[in-house]
């Protein structure tokens, strides 16, 4: 469970912005007059929303905090059209109130010092939650770097947030930016001395590719699954992984689990 | 304010008629941080069995229209390890605790209901004859009046509190069944939990759920569910408690007119943490509008 206790709140949408067609950065900040503050969240927790007007989208969607603005009181969600209820998501403007539950789940460990390369590797929208760790750990006085894949140059997301605070190392599949191939076929991997961690990101199939090359070099390694869930609460058992320990929910004990406590190195 | 003490069987009164749906609702401590559970007439948790169950393969849920198909399978870490880990910390909540049991067999289920008879302080279980979920028991039971009174003979042996039986939705006649557990014993039944389902991903051409099909909650249910507790209330005479699809007071002031003395909170649960305890709200309320002093002088109480 995470320490912080969990809030219902409303919110309003401070802004929404497209740079793509398949994503929308949703600004958003506690709705006026509800005094309410954001709670304090931690990079790889995420959010319930709750969809307006979709008739059919029963459930909350459950989305990653992309980061949060302390001073302007405002938390960011980047947002995939992947079906109804998050093409409604896309669409909403500027003043819209939206109900979220949050914070939810355990977000990525924290090291307390650097002692070799923090690698964040990610693609698609599995960047969001790794730009917000990427802030924390460069606050930290850490050097965080990215290896992010796309499929081409115009599908990579944020990357000028990105270089802020690390170094950025990109990978394309048609080799449209950066190194042609896959992100785990990217020579930084291999190059610029001893990775001591790495956080992961992304569609299925890339995480376990990246959980096996992490392996490989004796990485410890961190992943963020996205199993499909109801509650986010740990009370449907719907989200569960299998693990070292059983089947545990992806909400709850994760979303973001060591590959040594999941089986897919077996 | 109206009384809202409802009585469910066997001498238990709640405080009022709002109780959860085991499985939405875990053991009530994840939902601490929304609500006060002790403003609930009481909470049933997650279903129990006598030895640890690892539940289905993911995927075990599917959002279908008004609703969700789900194939958890009864995962829980077995009866003895509820009494030693999870209850000392949960009976400290002042409300109506109930466990919710489920078995392999006959023998399964009365021995569950024998050691949290012996071992805690709990007041009711609601036996589970109608999960749909598990290759096992379950739902064999709740679907024959033989299957579903064999069960509660057993458990009616096993344990002295009071007794709510979860009947099936997936069946005939359920008044036929109702009748079944009521000869056996039972104090209440509770009804209906969810019905059969299944969905397929046409793109994969792939079924939803690891197990294909699954069981059925939300508002889609819901209208059968409230025929089901109106045709079960003129059947019975022991307390009926209704869920199905309840997503607000309105929607349980249906089951309650319907014939429940009380209602379950299942799916809405995952969707607003809160839900429960704005039921309680708007049920009062509600008494207040039509100057109803008790709330048992709506159950049943639909104009014809």
């Amino acid at each position: 469970m995470s320490s912080t206790q969990k809030k219902i709140m409303e919110m309003e949408v401070v802004s929404a912005t497209s740079t793509h067609p398949l994503y929308t950065l949703l600004l958003l900040r506690p709705a006026c007059g509800d005094g309410a503050q954001l709670p304090d969240m931690l990079p790889g927790q995420f959010v319930q929303v709750a969809v307006p007007d979709a008739p059919h989208t029963f459930l909350r969607r459950p989305i990653s905090i992309n980061y949060v603005d302390r001073a302007a009181g405002t938390m960011a969600l980047l947002v995939r059209r992947a079906g109804e209820g998050t093409a409604r998501l896309c669409d909403l403007k500027e003043g819209a109130s939206l109900n979220i539950v949050l914070p939810l789940g355990r977000g990525f460990s924290i090291p307390e010092r650097q002692t070799g390369r923090l690698v964040l590797a990610g693609g698609g929208v599995g960047i969001a939650p790794l730009y917000f760790l990427g802030c924390v750990l460069s606050k930290m006085g850490f050097n965080p770097e990215f290896i992010v894949g796309a499929r081409s140059e115009a599908d990579l997301l944020q990357l000028d947030l990105l270089s802020r605070v690390g170094e950025v190392h990109i990978t394309t599949d048609d080799g449209s930016a950066g190194h042609h191939g896959l992100v785990t076929t990217h020579p930084a991997w291999h190059e610029g001395g001893a990775i001591e961690r790495v956080y992961c990101c992304g569609p299925a199939p890339m995480m376990k590719a990246v959980a096996l090359l992490a392996h490989s070099i004796g990485a410890d390694c961190e992943v963020s699954l996205e199993n499909m869930m109801a509650c986010g609460l740990g009370a449907c058992l719907c989200c569960v992984e299998k693990t070292v320990r059983g089947n545990v929910c992806v909400c709850t004990e994760g979303p973001v689990f060591n590959i040594k406590d999941l089986t897919w190195l077996d | 304010m109206a009384r809202l003490n409802v009585n469910i069987g066997g001498g238990i009164t709640l405080r009022n008629p709002v109780l959860t749906a085991s499985g939405t609702f875990g053991y009530g401590e994840e939902f601490a941080d929304f609500i006060d559970l002790s403003r609930l007439g009481g909470y049933i948790i997650k279903g129990t069995t006598l030895h640890h169950r690892e539940g289905n393969p993911y995927p075990r849920m599917a959002e279908t229209p008004s609703g969700m198909l789900n194939a958890v399978g009864l995962q829980n870490k077995g009866v003895d390890y509820f009494i030693e880990h999870i209850y000392p910390r949960i009976c400290r909540y002042d409300s109506e605790l109930i466990v919710n049991v489920s078995g392999a067999n006959v023998d399964d289920y009365a021995e569950t209901a024998r050691r949290l008879a012996e071992r805690t302080d709990i007041r009711a279980i609601e036996v589970n004859i109608s999960c749909p979920n598990v290759k096992e028991g379950g739902m064999a039971f709740g679907t024959t009046c033989a299957g579903a009174a064999s069960v509660t003979r057993a458990i009616r042996e096993a344990f002295p509190g009071t007794v709510i039986v979860k009947l099936s939705p997936n069946v005939t006649d359920i008044a036929e069944i109702a009748r079944a557990v009521e000869a056996e014993g039972a104090d209440a039944v509770s009804l209906i939990n969810t019905l059969m389902g299944m969905a397929i991903d046409v793109e994969r051409r792939r079924p939803c759920l690891s197990t294909i099909t699954g069981g059925l909650s939300g508002p889609a249910v819901r209208p059968v569910a409230v025929r089901m507790v109106w045709q079960v209330a003129k059947a019975v005479s022991i307390p009926v408690i209704g869920l199905g699809g309840i997503m607000d007071g309105r929607d349980a002031m249906e089951f309650i007119l319907a014939g429940a003395s009380a209602v379950e909170i299942g799916t809405a649960n995952f969707i607003d943490p809160a839900a429960t305890v704005k039921i309680v709200e708007w049920i009062d309320n509600y008494c207040t509008r039509h100057g109803v002093e008790d709330i048992n002088e709506l159950i049943g109480a639909i104009n014809q």
